[in-house]
């Protein structure tokens, strides 16, 4: 008993700081109350950007001189079809580690993702056949970028509605997590076929983006707004973690004494 | 013979796969004859999926109006979205009543890898569901009044397809089995997988028939064939193992 106490103490100064960290961040508690102290400044610093990109967006930015105002969709629109891809990407790094080391955070983390991803999709989705309606004549069209968002779309809902379908908490995360990754090998495969599909059946179409000479004046408010974005992905991601594990945790000992904490 | 044979197929395969210690390829054949023998139990079921792609396809041209060119110019399409309609409704049955009776528990008890037992059914599936579906493809054809010159393309792409049909579904089969009504879920889940081979197939198909070439879609589908192949069991392993827990 002596030995083992001396060896551990031992021990622990060699870990570096990182890994110890990450440690620390798998245990329920220690997430909860970390994240709480650190979701207050993500929601702020989504706040901060979102007003001066918006502003720098709005105002200050001119009118594209071929897409006249409705160019200020893009500042919207770009940011939440890059999360999206993002959000996705990231949750198959997460199934993996959850997978492997069978990590509950990770789980949570990660169905936490789902829905914010889906409703990243939806926006560049609704943003973009909008901004299509002044600029093509259309809502939409099948290009190749609205058809892949599309079908990442439905890669999500598919993730949700598996995790949703199965009642025991751990089992319907480690099947969504597979799902995922499943997802993820195929989503290149996706992604390459319908850009492939679309130029064989419709020729050239419109290409989105107006080449890659965009002028500072909007290239600021874009990625303000998509640094942004990280940040709100970032709040509302640990805020639905937080409830989940809260919810998983219910009869533990430590979410009584966060009760008890926070009554009294 | 009959009464034995539905015996030996109702009890696991009780020699091939508790033997434990005889080969693997033993357990692999033994499960693909027992898949086998109890689908042409069920004749009727057997016939289900056929019947579900002849009637989409015959609907289409109630839909859309019988002009020969229209019909030819839509029929890979759907032909291929037929078949991915028919799979899937095929497809809940794949593990559905060995994980029911509890056979699958058995399966993975049995000490064999899991990902062979999910192969061999995988190839039993597709013989019962996917050859069926190549082998009805001409008289599909002649409906939808498809080019003759591209009736070859047509026959082999579906003989490529359906097995990467089969493969991959099999892993939502996997994820959902445990779930009273998995079917409907299965559907959401394997359709977006699918996009990449109905491209594929309906390009080739469509080449085919204005007469360019398309072996390099021919070789897209092999390789696709080739990489669900070697991955798709392992993940519908994983997947079972998953809903077994």
């Amino acid at each position: 008993m002596n030995t083992n106490a001396t060896t551990m103490t031992k021990i622990k100064p060699r870990k570096n700081w990182l890994v110890m960290f990450i440690h620390k961040l798998g245990s329920p508690p220690w997430f909860y109350n970390f994240s709480g102290k650190l979701i207050p400044w993500l929601w702020a610093t989504f706040a901060a950007l979102t007003i001066w990109g918006l502003y720098l967006g709005l105002y200050v930015a001119p009118a594209d001189y071929q897409q006249g105002e409705s160019v200020r969709i893009m500042y919207l629109h770009v940011p939440a079809a890059w999360m999206s891809m993002m959000i996705y990407g990231l949750m198959a790094v997460m199934s993996f580690i959850a997978l492997v080391w069978r990590i509950r955070m990770m789980e949570i983390l990660m169905m936490s993702s789902a829905p914010i991803g889906a409703a990243f999709t939806i926006i560049a989705l609704a943003s973009g056949s909008l901004w299509g309606r002044p600029t093509w004549g259309t809502y939409w069209v099948w290009d190749a970028r609205l058809t892949s968002e599309l079908v990442l779309l439905f890669l999500y809902l598919g993730v949700i509605g598996l995790h949703n379908a199965i009642d025991e908490p751990r089992k319907a995360a480690r099947a969504a997590c597979l799902l995922a990754l499943v997802g993820a090998v195929n989503l290149p495969i996706i992604h390459y076929s319908v850009k492939w599909w679309n130029t064989l059946h419709q020729g050239s179409s419109i290409s989105l983006t107006g080449g890659s000479s965009i002028d500072t004046s909007m290239l600021w408010p874009l990625l303000i707004m998509a640094v942004a974005a990280k940040f709100y992905y970032g709040a509302n991601l640990l805020t639905r973690a937080r409830i989940k594990l809260l919810e998983q945790d219910m009869r533990k000992g430590w979410v009584k004494n966060v009760v008890k904490e926070q009554t009294s | 013979m009959t009464i034995e044979a539905s015996i030996d197929a109702g009890g696991a395969a009780s020699t091939g796969i508790e033997a434990g210690a005889g080969s693997m390829n033993k357990a692999f054949f033994a499960l693909l004859r027992r898949d086998l023998l109890l689908a042409f139990r069920r004749r009727t079921e057997l016939l289900f999926p056929v019947i579900f792609l002849l009637v989409v396809i015959s609907l289409f041209p109630l839909g859309i109006g019988p002009s020969p060119q229209l019909l030819a110019r839509i029929a890979p399409g759907v032909i291929w979205i037929a078949a991915l309609l028919a799979t899937v409704i095929s497809l809940d049955g794949l593990f559905r009543s060995d994980f029911e009776d509890g056979t699958l528990e058995q399966f993975v008890l049995s000490g064999h890898p899991l990902t062979l037992i999910a192969l061999a059914k995988i190839v039993a599936h597709w013989l019962v569901a996917g050859l069926p579906l190549v082998l009805l493809s001409p008289l599909l054809a002649i409906w939808m009044n498809l080019p003759l010159d591209s009736l070859g393309v047509m026959i082999v792409t579906l003989a490529l397809g359906t097995p990467i049909l089969s493969l991959i579904g099999s892993i939502g089969v996997g994820l959902t089995i445990s779930l009273k009504r998995g079917g409907q879920l299965l559907s959401l889940l394997v359709f977006p997988l699918y996009v990449p081979i109905l491209i594929i197939a309906t390009a080739a198909v469509m080449a085919a028939s204005d007469g360019l070439p398309y072996t390099a879609f021919l070789g897209l589908l092999v390789a696709g064939l080739i990489t669900s192949l070697t991955l798709a069991p392992f993940a519908a392993a994983a997947a079972l193992k998953i809903s077994l827990s």
